[in-house]
Parts: structure tokens; C-alpha cells; sequence
């Protein structure tokens, strides 16, 4: 397989900043480089560090280098119809598969086939000593040691520098279709929550202004079985919604305002917030623009079991792009920080000051 | 330093202290009473506890481990004491923390497709107490009938539709942890996701060794409202093997996909006669389950990918009674080896799939090398092995030499680049061929971590992760073949 094997060059370049106590900020294509708590620190450059290692359809697992591009991993799924089945963001066509992992960012099939930590079978990475360290493995099936591979799943590089990642894929489903039906907001929520206990092919539900999309993907017949169930217009535009969606290139998303991420119970009522609000993830994904203070999105989410995240800021935002934790678990992020990266030299303060 | 003085230290003081805490009927301290405990469903280590303690409570728990804690005493949580792997086994100068006492399923809500329980709650009857409402709690370990959900969680427990459905990891949203200080920490949320470090996922699996899981948020799935299964018969295992590689494949992601070996067709079908054909080399049971129209779109084509892949004979059944008819003798697949031998000893090796003719024939050479019979049992789906390797533990050294085959069996799944537990977890157990899956560097990894949660080494210490000098004592047990004293575990 092709690529480039930079691993001896990374641990050299760790090793270094270790004995040296100089920080690093670890760096893929930069595509989700807006994401986090800013770094002020010497770049490490890991998106040459590239290639796919193996990939064989039928054991459902492929295994990259953390700089190899998710249109390379993309394309060659693709060849034996098979996909990521978390739907990854990519916010660039040069996104990789290590920045994919470490963001933890999943896109709308999340609530019907899992997130990226989900399909996480093992990791090798690099940690805060300069050590290379394998965990999981390439089996679907593995309870051996603490589960490392998935704490490090959108730990922002905190706990290790990601250099090859194993991921189990999903079959690409027969055939995929959007139907579109006009709700209020209340009504959307409603019945997004009334779908979503029913048996059906679900693996999209969104609503933004008065239309709701549901995306069904399955077997022929099953799929049109579902939408006869669903009713509504089928949404020619389907495919691109959903893109545009995952890639925030909606018309919603063009604003120059701060961008807020909720994570909130999907039946959680309507945000006491002002501004936009669209749902993805059967309601309990809420993308924000509003004007209150961040304090009061914050106490928002809190409210309705979720959290938030400061998901774009515009210029000049500090530090506290988070929901705050709380102890003991503070005190357990800041213990298990120094556990990988005894010195704090891993993307310090990207999470937290404190990780 | 520390050890000894846990050592010296009288119990009685800790048992009237933990007695004020929880009442006097829910600490036990004589031999009687504690007998009950000594092992969990691998029965072949046994150990006493010092106390038995059983907590009605969050807050009761807490302050057991506020005074474990201060005392230096360890402490190994325990729920339905099922486990296969000794990670429930007690330690002679610690306290057993039982779960049993909590329960209750404490809030069902349907919209939200959630089940809050309490970590003593068994793992069918969260879908029992949801299945009206059209819903149900996806991992199905074999055990589900006695297996807590705690244990579960504790675990990263599986069954036999892991590969469509995921492990526990994949079905709970929030646990409520009491950390080994006796603080209680919430990790995860209602949401799908929460800030920080992923705890969630660190938590489940980590064989009660960061925390004690006090309270689950467990995920539902609405029942599929059809479930068949096609059975299909081999005159050759890695033909049947292979079969399972045409399915996926293809693209179908099948609910369950069970293979046996003729050893275990045999062992079955004497004892609860599923209507397995006893002539085969090997079996394969494919369960698809969805809506009416997508379950009819793929059993078709699965009937005619076996078929086209060499099978002997192909069977569906189409109804209920036939399924679990077709089910039973998987599931009881254990039990009928139990029966036609004194005692068996299940590994729960998983390797990537392509390599399952090389394992089985290279298994098939270790039981003829050793003497001792093995039938396989196999997850395919999700490449998780069951070999049973069948002896009579009243046979002196014949238990120890099930384990050395055990552990050859384990390490030629490391080798082919598996993993030396699928589903069982590491407990006592697997201790050795940790060793041999994972570095020193990362085992040390290990240690740092768990050093994070639990500084003093006071939960379930000695089990899971095993120390470098015990990796090197290994080694040299090889040539000794297996004298290994258990009593010694506690010397952490």
C-alpha cells in the first residue's frame, strides 16, 4: 500500500519536546484547526505521516496512517461498497482520518449507526513521553486492557499524538432516499421523537424552518416500504441537504456570528435561547447562533442534560469553548492528562486549561 | 510497606465501622455466610474475603468506600458473580462489594428509548420491563437470564448480535461511578456525546478496577418486527468459513452469525435436538431481523450465498418456534458439552476472520498434542471464538494442562493479530496472555492510568492489567508449565 512512514521522525520530534519541555500542537490538513480551545505552540505536522495499511471488505475493519486523507479512505470503501458509517464532517477536502478521530466529530447517521468513538477499533499513537503505544486492536470483538483507542477518540491530541487508526466500516446501504414534510417547531420535535421508536430504516432526521427531512437507507423494498409509512414529498435534493448539512454549507450556516454546538437530550424541548436553531440527530443536535451570552447557552444545555461547545467562534474569543466539568471528574481529566503527557506538552489547554 | 499493614490490620474494626454504615445484616464475616462468594462463574479459583459487604444505597456505598479507602483495605465490586474470567474473585484481606441489593429499574421513558437502572438489575429484565412498549436492551450475553447489567458494564459485555447491534459500550449513554475515594462522579449524559475525555467508554470494560458503577443509563432499541434465520451445512469449516466472508461481503450486515464445529453439532444435538444435521463438519446459523420487506430483500440472497458457497444444505426458518429451535442448540451449546464431559473450559479468543481455518486446524493439532478434546463454538459474525476444551478437574494436573492449552490457544490468536479476550474479559484469568498481547510499554500505560483513578491500587487489585514482574514470572512459570499459586494475587 502506498504512503509515507513517518512514525521514527514523530517519536524523535516528541521525544525532543519531552526532554526539552517544549509544547507542541499537533496538526493534520488543518481542516478542523478552528475546533478547540486555541494552542499557541510548535507545530507537529502529522498529515504526511499517510497511507492506507490494510483493508480487506469482508473482516469490515480498515486500518490508515493518522495523515491519510478521508477521500483516499472515502474513494476505496467505496470501490466494495462499503462506508465510514459515522459520516464524518471533513471541513476540507484535505480532512484526515487522525483528525477525524481525535475531533470526535460524527455526522447525521450518529443516533442510527453510532459516532466515530463507536467505530474506533484500536489506536497507536504517541504519547507525552515520546512513546509508541498500540491499543485495540483490528478485531471487532476485544475487551483486552482499559479501552485507551476510545478515550482517545476526541481528546483533541491531549493524550497522544494518533499515528494509525483501525476502524470497522459499515456495508453501503442498498439504496438511500429523503423524504421532506412541512411541521412546526414543536410538531417537528414531536414527531422526529415518534419516528425514531419505530422499527424503520432510519439514518437522517433534521429540521430547520418548517421542514422536516428524514433519510431512510436499507434494501429496496425496505426503504420503499418506510416512505409509504412516512408519507411526505420525496426531497430530490436529498443528497445534497444532507452533504451541505454535515459540511455546515447551508444557507444557515453562512453568518458571521459564533457557531454553537448542543448536545442535548433529543426530547428536550425548544431551546430558551434567541436566534436560529436547527436540529440534526433527531433533536438532540442543535446547531446555535444567537446572541445571548455564552453563559446563558451554556446554562442552556446544561438544563436539558447536554452540553455545549463554542463550535466556530468569530475573532478575538478566549479560551472556554467547553461546558465546564465538574469534580471529581476535573480533578480525574487533569490526573489522567499527566498519566499520557507528564509534562503538558500535547495541544496544552485545546480541552481545558487543566487538559 | 502498605501490604503489611493491610495485613496486620484487625477486620473486626472495619466490620463495625462498614456495619454502621449499611447494618449489621449486610456485612458478613463468617466462613459460612462467605463460602457463597468465593468465586464467580469460573470456578476453578476460589478465595475467601474478608467481609462480604452488601449496600442498599448510592450514599451507602460511597461511605464503604470512604472508609475502605482511609483503612487501605481493597475492595472487589461484584454483581451477579457470572463472569467468566475471575474478575469477580474475592481477596483474602479485602472487602467483596456486593451488588444484588440495588435492584430496581428506576425510570423508563419511552420517547427518550432510555432505561435508568441500578447496577443489580439482570440484563433480561430491562427488556422484559420494556417490551411493551415495543422496545428492547440489545447485548444479549448468554448469561442474560442471571448476568447484571453492572457486571455488564464492567465487562464491555457482548452475546451473539454484537456485530449489527455493538457491545455494552455501544448501548449506554451515563453511568453514576463511585470512585475508590468514595466520591461520586457522573460520566456521559442524556446527549449523545459530552465534553471532555471520553469516561464513558474508559469505565465500561475496566473490570472494576477505576470505579464502583452505581447507576446505568442504558439505550433501547425498538424490537425489529421480523427475525428469520437460515441454517446451513458444510462438509468443511473453512468453507463455512469463507461463507461467512461472501455475506459481509455482500453487504449484509446479518443480526447474528453463529458457526459450531462437528464436535459441538454432535454435543448439541444429543442433548436438546434443534434439528442439526449431525453429518456436517460444520454449521452455520445466520439470523437477519429489520422490516418485513428489507428481512425478505437479504434472506433470499443469504440462502443463496451459502448455497453457492459450497453448502450442503440450507434450512430457514421462517416462524417463531422454528427460530428459537434453530437458537437452541446454540444456546445451549455450552450445557451439552457440560454434559458429555465433567468439566469444560471456555476461551474467548477473537482473530480477524480470514484467519479461522489456520486457528482450527492448528487447535484441532494442540487438542490431539494434549490430549484433550475441544469443540468449537464461534461468533463469526464479529470473529470471536469459543473453543471448549473438555477435562475432568478430578484428574490430577489435568486442569493445569487445560490451562497451558488454553494459553497456546490464546497466544496463536495474538499471533495471527487478534486479541486474547473478545467478550469475557481479563479478570484472573487472562493475566498471562496479556503479557503477551501488549508491551511493556503499554501495560505500563495501563497502570499509569488506573493509577489516575485509583492512586493506593485498592480496587480489584492484581486482576485485568498485569504487572511487568508478573509478565517475567510468567515467562518462567512457562517452563514450570502452570504451578501458578493463586493465593499470591493479592501481593500487588
Amino acid at each position: 500500500m502506498s504512503g509515507n512512514d513517518l512514525k521514527a521522525e514523530l517519536i524523535a520530534a516528541v521525544e525532543s519536546a519531552y526532554q526539552n519541555g517544549e509544547k507542541l500542537r499537533i496538526r493534520g490538513s488543518g481542516s478542523k484547526f478552528f475546533f478547540g480551545n486555541p494552542v499557541v505552540a510548535t507545530p507537529l505536522d502529522v498529515s504526511a505521516h499517510s497511507g492506507v495499511l490494510s483493508y480487506e471488505p469482508a473482516e469490515l475493519v480498515i486500518t490508515a496512517r493518522a495523515g491519510t486523507r478521508l477521500s483516499e479512505v472515502t474513494n476505496l470503501l467505496a470501490e466494495s461498497r462499503q462506508i465510514l458509517g459515522f459520516e464524518p464532517p471533513w471541513f476540507g477536502e484535505e480532512a484526515t482520518i487522525g483528525g477525524t478521530v481525535a475531533c470526535g466529530l460524527s455526522g447525521s447517521r450518529r443516533p442510527f449507526a453510532g459516532s466515530v468513538r463507536d467505530f474506533v477499533l484500536g489506536i497507536n499513537c504517541i504519547n507525552g513521553k515520546g512513546e509508541y503505544l498500540s491499543f485495540g486492536g483490528q478485531v471487532i470483538k476485544n475487551v483486552a486492557g482499559y479501552d485507551v483507542s476510545r478515550l482517545m477518540v476526541g481528546a483533541l491530541g491531549a493524550l497522544g499524538v494518533v499515528c494509525e487508526v483501525s476502524l470497522k466500516v459499515l456495508p453501503q446501504p442498498e439504496v438511500e432516499t429523503t423524504r421532506v414534510l412541512e411541521f412546526d417547531d414543536e410538531a417537528a420535535r414531536t414527531e422526529m421523537i415518534r419516528l425514531n421508536c419505530l422499527p424503520l430504516p432510519l439514518s437522517g432526521l433534521s429540521y430547520h424552518q418548517g421542514l422536516l427531512r428524514i433519510r431512510l437507507s436499507g434494501t429496496e423494498n425496505g426503504v420503499r416500504a418506510a416512505e409509504k409509512q412516512i408519507g411526505g414529498e420525496l426531497d430530490h435534493e436529498g443528497d445534497v441537504y444532507w452533504q451541505d448539512l454535515k459540511e455546515q454549507k447551508l444557507n444557515f450556516f453562512f453568518r458571521n456570528q459564533s457557531l454553537w454546538r448542543l448536545s442535548v437530550a433529543a426530547t428536550a424541548p425548544a431551546l430558551n435561547l434567541d436566534g436560529d436553531c436547527l436540529l440534526d440527530w433527531c433533536g438532540a443536535l442543535r446547531w446555535v447562533y444567537t446572541d445571548d451570552s455564552p453563559d446563558a447557552v451554556f446554562a442552556a444545555a446544561n438544563s436539558m442534560g447536554g452540553h455545549a461547545t463554542l463550535f466556530k467562534a468569530d475573532s478575538g474569543w478566549p479560551q472556554g469553548r467547553f461546558s465546564e466539568l465538574e469534580e471529581p471528574a476535573k480533578s480525574i481529566h487533569s490526573r489522567i492528562k499527566s498519566a499520557f503527557d507528564p509534562k503538558g506538552i500535547l495541544n496544552p489547554g485545546i480541552l481545558y486549561e487543566y487538559c | 510497606m502498605k501490604f503489611a499493614a493491610r495485613k496486620t490490620q484487625s477486620g473486626s474494626e472495619l466490620a463495625t465501622e462498614l456495619r454502621a454504615i449499611v447494618g449489621s445484616d449486610a456485612v458478613l464475616t463468617d466462613a459460612v455466610s462467605l463460602r457463597p462468594f468465593e468465586c464467580d462463574g469460573l470456578t476453578a479459583y476460589r478465595e475467601l474475603p474478608l467481609m462480604v459487604v452488601l449496600p442498599a444505597s448510592i450514599s451507602q456505598i460511597q461511605a464503604v468506600m470512604k472508609a475502605c479507602s482511609r483503612r487501605q483495605v481493597p475492595v472487589v465490586t461484584r454483581g451477579a458473580g457470572t463472569g467468566l474470567s475471575g474478575g469477580a474473585l474475592p481477596i483474602s484481606n479485602g472487602v467483596l462489594l456486593s451488588l444484588t441489593r440495588l435492584n430496581s429499574i428506576l425510570q423508563i421513558d419511552a420517547d427518550a428509548r432510555t432505561a435508568r437502572v441500578q447496577p443489580g438489575v439482570t440484563n433480561l429484565s430491562i427488556s422484559e420491563a420494556v417490551q411493551h412498549l415495543g422496545l428492547y436492551y440489545a447485548p444479549d450475553p448468554s448469561s442474560q437470564i442471571a448476568c447484571s447489567i453492572g457486571g455488564n458494564v464492567a465487562e464491555n459485555s457482548g452475546g451473539v448480535h454484537c456485530l449489527k447491534y455493538g457491545l455494552t459500550v455501544h448501548n449506554i449513554l451515563q453511568l453514576k461511578v463511585v470512585t475508590v475515594d468514595g466520591e461520586l462522579m457522573t460520566v456521559g449524559s442524556e446527549s449523545l456525546d459530552s465534553p471532555g475525555f471520553d469516561l464513558l467508554a474508559l469505565m465500561t470494560g475496566s473490570e472494576g478496577m477505576l470505579g464502583v458503577v452505581v447507576e446505568i443509563l442504558v439505550k433501547l432499541l425498538p424490537i425489529p418486527p421480523v427475525a428469520q434465520v437460515v441454517m446451513a451445512s458444510f462438509n468443511d469449516v473453512e468453507q463455512a468459513g469463507d461463507a461467512v466472508a461472501t455475506v459481509i461481503g455482500a453487504g449484509i450486515l446479518p443480526a447474528g452469525l453463529e458457526m459450531m464445529d462437528s464436535y459441538a453439532i454432535s454435543a448439541v444435538e444429543d442433548f436438546v435436538h434443534a434439528g442439526y444435521p449431525k453429518d456436517a463438519a460444520a454449521i452455520l446459523l445466520c439470523e437477519l431481523d429489520g422490516t418485513i420487506e428489507e428481512v425478505e430483500d437479504q434472506i433470499e440472497k443469504v440462502e443463496e450465498l451459502f448455497r453457492t458457497g459450497g453448502a450442503t444444505g440450507t434450512w430457514v426458518a421462517k416462524d417463531a418456534e422454528s427460530r428459537d429451535r434453530f437458537w437452541s442448540g446454540r444456546k445451549a451449546a455450552f450445557p451439552a458439552v457440560g454434559r458429555i464431559s465433567p468439566d469444560y473450559y471456555c476461551i474467548d479468543g477473537t482473530i480477524p476472520r480470514r484467519e479461522l481455518g489456520k486457528v482450527l486446524v492448528r487447535t484441532a493439532q494442540l487438542s490431539e498434542e494434549f490430549g484433550l478434546r475441544v469443540a468449537n463454538v464461534f461468533h463469526a459474525g464479529d470473529g470471536n471464538l469459543h473453543p471448549l476444551i473438555l477435562y475432568d478437574a478430578n484428574n490430577k494436573g489435568e486442569l493445569e494442562k487445560t490451562e497451558e492449552l488454553g494459553n497456546q490457544i490464546l497466544e496463536l490468536c495474538v499471533q495471527v493479530g487478534g486479541t486474547v479476550t473478545g467478550e469475557h474479559g481479563v479478570g484472573v484469568e487472562k493475566l498471562r496472555p496479556m503479557c503477551l498481547q501488549f508491551e511493556d510499554a503499554v501495560l505500563e500505560q495501563f497502570h499509569r492510568l488506573k493509577a489516575a483513578l485509583d492512586p493506593d491500587t485498592l480496587m480489584n487489585p492484581g486482576k485485568a492489567v498485569p504487572t511487568l514482574a508478573r509478565c517475567a514470572e510468567f515467562g518462567a512459570m512457562h517452563v514450570h508449565q502452570g504451578q501458578l499459586p493463586h493465593s499470591d494475587l493479592e501481593r500487588f
